[in-house]
């Protein structure tokens, strides 16, 4: 059996009865790996179109989002978040979170970001902050909406997830973004307390949560608590709130 | 008719793998809230189905006994990433609306069904013509459903008004009950009635075939 001639070789392995171990682990070494070939090649060459449809999904949910919000042209502006200023460029680093101040389970969070504003004359009317974090089984992507005293939430929109269907991923759904309209970030005493509950709200800090879907709303207001937060936007928001003031 | 004709034909209405075997009935309930989500489940199911038919049917005499589901489960998941894959590339509002349904193709009984009950056994050409025809009999059934629930549920068939709604100036009232599941296992079991009504022998104890598996997915 050990020809030099690979045809012969082939030969003799397929002659091998059906239940050598031999050919048991040949035969399924050869069908892992052909469908490990095929799957992989198909994921790599379809990865750039998928890419662009998710792209342009999340896009139109931002334009339907600002269409809903009363129109007015968005500039995106770049953010350095430790610092809260703009930035001129993305220098495309980023900072690694120790795990106690990673609410949102990423692990690392890039140092400049993206945000939207809508300016009206020069006053702003509305900042649109782009927000993810973990979830139960995947990673929610939201617009988060602020209307201009950055406390009461305008809209928010999650565009992207991979929760449960029927269960965790009605937080994508119209009837669940629309709980959130004119809910309110933080107390008067500028304490962060937005959060999702179990069962119905009872103050302008708590959004309904959906039945049989805990952990994806934990995983909501852990997000929004870290974008918020010192490591997210609160930099950035703290220096509109100071420019704000006469 | 021919054995060829027959292998195709039999599985779409008088051994239909839906209806008869009562197998992949919870894809048959998830996907049918509309004729087009249907529809591309249904093409999606065919495909995998009458590729992992073929490719197992042309390797039956070399795949050892001990590890033959191994291999099977191991091909059908591979086709239905790839299936998944296209879809998400080439029909990405389709597959976002289908969730995970064509991921769970894989724990459809009538693709191991298949594949274990025929392909193992007959020929590449034969299996071919089985999976295309199991295909359609599943595709046939969530068709109807999905037609049956859009039209009712939405007065609308393919996204185009058939019956105007109240809402937008109409007179059709649409029924809640057929946006929701239950109202396609309602549809199931009327269509079972009347297919077995029609067929007798259909109402047999056990169905006629070893199928491998349960009735669930």
């Amino acid at each position: 059996m050990a020809s030099a001639n690979p045809l012969a070789w082939w030969r003799g392995f397929l002659a091998l009865p059906n239940e050598s171990p031999g050919k048991t682990v040949g035969v399924a070494l050869l069908v892992a790996l052909v469908c490990s070939l095929v799957v992989s090649v198909t994921a790599v060459t379809l990865r750039p179109l998928q890419d662009a449809n998710r792209l342009a999904a999340s896009a139109a949910q931002l334009a339907g989002m600002m269409d809903v919000l009363g129109g007015g042209v968005p500039e995106a502006r770049l953010v350095d978040l430790a610092s809260g200023a703009y930035a001129e460029r993305d220098p495309g680093t980023r900072t690694e979170l120790p795990a106690a101040r990673d609410g949102a389970g990423l692990g690392s969070r890039e140092d400049v970001a993206t945000v939207f504003e809508i300016r009206e004359n020069g006053d702003l009317r509305l900042v649109v902050l782009p927000v993810r974090g973990t979830g139960y089984q995947s990673t929610l992507k939201a617009y988060l909406a602020l209307e201009s005293d950055l406390n009461t939430i305008a809209a928010l929109t999650v565009y992207e997830q991979d929760e449960t269907p029927g269960l965790g991923a009605r937080v994508a759904d119209e009837s669940w973004h629309s709980l959130w309209r004119g809910k309110e970030l933080a107390d008067a005493g500028g304490t962060l307390r937005i959060e999702v509950v179990k069962g119905a709200a009872a103050d302008p800090h708590q959004v309904d949560g959906i039945s049989g879907a805990t952990r994806t709303g934990t995983g909501m207001t852990n997000l929004l608590r870290f974008w918020l937060g010192p490591d997210g936007y609160g930099p950035y928001l703290d220096r509109l709130r100071r420019e704000a003031q006469p | 008719m021919s054995d060829r004709t027959r292998t195709l034909v039999d599985p779409i209405l008088v051994n239909n793998p839906v209806t008869l075997q009562v197998l992949g009935i919870c894809s048959a309930l998830a996907v049918t809230t509309s004729l087009s989500t249907a529809l591309v489940m249904s093409a999606a199911l065919i495909a995998v189905l009458t590729l992992s038919n073929f490719i197992i049917s042309l390797i039956r005499n070399h795949v050892p006994r001990s590890i033959r589901l191994i291999v099977q489960i191991t091909i059908i998941a591979s086709l239905v990433i790839v299936v998944d894959q296209v879809l998400q590339a080439y029909m990405f509002e389709m597959s976002r609306r289908l969730s995970v349904f064509v991921g769970l193709i894989v724990t459809n009984c009538i693709v191991l069904g298949r594949a274990e009950g025929f392909a193992m056994k007959n020929p590449p050409a034969a299996s071919l013509l089985d999976g295309i025809g199991n295909g359609l009999g599943y595709a046939l059934i969530l068709v109807v459903i999905g037609a049956v629930r859009e039209l009712l549920g939405a007065g609308t068939l393919l996204g185009a008004t058939v019956l105007p709604t109240a809402a937008e100036g109409g007179w059709f009232t649409p029924l809640g009950l057929m946006a929701l599941p239950p109202s396609a296992f309602f549809l199931l079991g009327l269509l079972v009635w009347v297919i077995r009504t029609i067929r007798p022998e259909q109402q047999a104890e056990a169905p006629p075939h070893d199928h491998g598996g349960g009735a669930r997915r």
